[in-house]
């Protein structure tokens, strides 16, 4: 047992601490909450490319660092801490060049794996559906073989990043004859292909965080089938845990965290600051202690990870609690701020630059995505614990 | 970063395990909450010969030289099986305490005889505040040529009724500062003046009032520096509050295994009750606070052990762990239903001791303040 990281570790974090502090004082950004989802920032991508930090965990062979888990968890925690725009790599550096990696052929390797290593790559992800939400394997998509093609047809939903993605990570039905499991294949195409059409989403703050992307007889060549034919649906489920696994799902809204306890120690109410209010302080300290309780479930994740043992059920329980925290910080931030919790960013006498009205809307939908609160609690009980099937 | 135990503390953890199974089956927790002395001295006896009650002390006080963290793994198992014993007492709550600021006399004089199963100790220290802050002490010592005169009325002291030794909180010097005038006193628990009393609690476990009248302490019994005794209960009130969180943590898991098996054999509709998704999430829930509560407790037991500075982690993980106990007894009663209510099941052992933990030495409130401090509130 040992809580505590190398000292090979910490030097890494303090140096990507410096990179992000210089990136700060420069003006490349602003720290903002969900910016690993909508921080759509090219430049800020290829700087990350630069530093060999996209693929940090990736093998050598394939131009990654082979570095722990661990070392990629110190990055994005890190990145998340100062809120910083990393969505244009952050599905790809996550989930879909693993993916590529475990299941493409050595072609699917060389082209898409040093794009994304470069930073130009932004993967979008192609699984929702109208019929197919939590019921994945539902869907409806079709790629239709036609000699050496497959042609798409069919509607993706709740597309992240959809507005700036060059690609789109695809499962689609290849197979309509077949259990619904097994009629399954997974793609990785471009986004810019002609019979692709991408209609924004506003979500609840007014954001385009999603779209709809409509397949019209898009042609593309077989190639781009990742994996084996009509198995993707086994393929998909690992990619899953990894979606789930990470610290964003916690620190999602760490800038607003941040903001909130310095808002109590800067305000004052009735001539008192509001941080020696006992009722904010222990708000304020609850939120600590359920973060810490969070970080070390993920934590556990990429131990598990790191062992070479697919996090399955583990990245469930830290997913499901950890989106709990999230929306319980929204919460206990506007309970803080009063009546001011309501105002939005831009408004006249707005706190917190907005965040907190902001994560309290945009948190609704953290315990949906990447597998809802009840379909992770099912996987904890029906793996981790052994409960029989309903 | 790891958070596996090591191959000995598996080992340690597993003999454990099966120790407590055959010498602590619930039939005996059941007696010995009736039980005057509420522990079996033929069990202690046991404990000692395998060398726990001295696992955490040097060799050359008699002990096994092990760590705080190898006590962590022991302790666990022991809330897991919810034994009745004076171990917490008079390891954690009087040993450690010798070891940390104990002159080389004491440490010779009490160590080996508290491994060796001799001798029990406990600690004097909360009063009828129940608090844990300095300023609660108002136990007085009074000097007097070569002794102390101590007066006063010590509330919840565990196991005082068969102690054989106090250490005794007090206050030394009231002109000083809350935290500058206490001094810990090494009492016999027979000399003239103490009277204890056992308490009834949900638990039955012995909590004591214990009254000193005018009972006099040798100066050479000083547990440390005269007047400094306030910076060594601060030391113990963190492994203290760790090592419930440890019982606490073996208990919540045992609940959570017990509920899983209950819902896996339990049929209505004609169905297990655990194919049902309310009872399924309800186990889950369990788990993640399990969980939570494991890491939070480990860490904390790992940086103790480690001689790191760690009052916020002690904090997280009591303050988790109390309240993260709750929720999961609740929902243990929730999936066993009613019978799980009755006196003659298991469970409500757990749910008693639970909540005895979850108060002692701080509960969430008592931290969330200890972490807004921490984090410059």
């Amino acid at each position: 047992m040992d809580f505590k990281f190398t000292e090979e570790q910490e030097r890494f974090r303090q140096e990507v601490r410096n990179f992000l502090e210089e990136e700060l004082k420069q003006g490349s950004f602003q720290p903002s909450c969900d910016a690993w989802i909508q921080g759509y920032s090219p430049e800020f991508t290829k700087k990350v490319a630069h530093r060999g930090w996209i693929g940090l965990t990736w093998p050598k062979a394939y131009g990654g660092q082979g570095r722990s888990n661990i070392d990629r968890l110190i990055l994005t925690e890190e990145m998340l801490r100062c809120g910083a725009p990393a969505a244009c790599h952050w599905f790809a550096d996550r989930q879909i060049g693993r993916s590529i990696i475990a299941f493409g052929t050595e072609e699917q390797k060389q082209e898409l794996l040093p794009r994304i290593l470069r930073g130009e790559a932004y993967v979008g992800l192609g699984m929702s559906e109208p019929e197919a939400g939590s019921d994945l394997a539902s869907l409806q998509t079709r790629a239709t073989a036609d000699g050496d093609d497959y042609i798409i047809d069919g509607q993706k939903m709740w597309t992240s990043c959809a507005r700036f993605m060059t690609d789109i990570y695809l499962v689609a039905r290849t197979d309509p004859a077949a259990p619904k499991q097994r009629g399954i294949s997974e793609f990785v195409i471009r986004a810019n292909l002609p019979g692709i059409t991408i209609t924004p989403t506003i979500d609840i703050t007014g954001s385009e965080a999603w779209a709809e992307v409509f397949f019209d007889g898009v042609r593309v060549s077989k190639n781009y089938l990742v994996g084996e034919k009509n198995r993707g649906f086994y393929q998909i489920l690992n990619q899953l845990d990894y979606e789930r696994a990470g610290l964003e799902r916690l620190m999602g809204n760490y800038p607003l965290f941040d903001a909130i306890v310095q808002f109590a120690r800067e305000t004052k109410r009735n001539g008192r600051p509001l941080a020696e209010d006992t009722l904010v302080r222990h708000k304020l300290a609850q939120l600590q202690i359920e973060f810490e309780v969070g970080r070390l479930l993920i934590y556990r994740v990429v131990l598990v990870m790191d062992e070479g043992r697919a996090p399955n059920w583990e990245a469930a329980m830290a997913k499901v609690y950890s989106t709990a925290f999230e929306q319980h910080l929204a919460n206990m931030a506007i309970e803080i701020l009063g009546l001011y919790g309501q105002l939005v960013a831009g408004s006249k006498w707005v706190p917190v630059a907005g965040m907190a009205s902001h994560s309290y809307l945009a948190s609704k939908g953290y315990s949906l995505q990447a597998g809802t609160s009840e379909i992770l609690r099912n996987i904890v009980a029906l793996r981790g614990l052994g409960l029989p099937e309903s | 970063m790891n958070f596996t135990l090591s191959e000995e503390q598996e080992m340690l953890k597993k003999i454990a395990r099966d120790f407590l199974i055959d010498k602590c089956p619930k039939t005996l927790v059941r007696e010995m909450v009736a039980d005057e002395k509420g522990y079996s001295p033929e069990v202690w006896r046991e404990m000692a010969r395998l060398g726990w009650v001295g696992l955490a002390f040097p060799e050359k006080y008699g002990g096994n030289g092990m760590s705080f963290l190898d006590l962590a793994v022991l302790l666990e198992e022991m809330g897991r099986a919810c034994l009745p014993s004076p171990f917490f007492s008079t390891v954690v709550l009087g040993g450690l305490p010798i070891l940390e600021a104990g002159s080389e006399e004491q440490k010779q004089q009490y160590l080996p005889r508290i491994g060796s199963g001799e001798t029990i100790f406990t600690l004097a220290l909360t009063e009828t505040s129940a608090r844990y802050d300095a300023a609660s002490i108002n136990v007085k010592a009074m000097a007097d040529k070569e002794t102390y005169v101590i007066s006063g009325t010590k509330l919840f002291v565990p196991d005082a009724h068969i102690a054989d030794y106090l250490l005794c909180v007090a206050r030394t010097n009231e002109a000083a500062a809350t935290e500058n005038g206490i001094t810990l006193f090494i009492v016999d628990a027979r000399s003239q003046g103490i009277k204890s009393t056992v308490l009834r609690t949900i638990a039955g476990d012995k909590l004591c009032e214990v009254v000193f009248d005018r009972v006099r302490v040798p100066g050479k019994n000083i547990l440390g520096r005269l007047d400094g005794g306030w910076s060594v209960i601060s030391r113990v009130i963190e492994q203290a509050a760790v090592a419930k969180c440890c019982e606490m943590v073996g208990s919540m898991q045992q609940v959570l295994e017990m509920t899983v098996a209950y819902a896996k054999e339990r049929k209505q509709f004609d169905r297990h009750i655990g194919s049902f998704q309310a009872i399924q999430h309800y186990c889950a829930n369990m788990a993640t606070d399990v969980d939570g509560s494991r890491f939070t407790t480990y860490q904390a037991a790992w940086m103790l052990s480690e001689g790191l500075p760690c009052a916020k982690e002690v904090a997280i993980a009591k303050a988790w762990a109390g309240e993260a106990y709750s929720r999961v007894s609740t929902l243990a009663h929730q999936v066993h239903g009613a019978i799980g209510c009755t006196i003659d099941h298991d469970l409500q052992f757990y749910t008693k001791q639970g909540k005895a933990a979850a108060l002692t030495f701080g509960d969430g409130d008592f931290y969330r303040e200890i972490v807004a401090q921490k984090m410059g509130l």
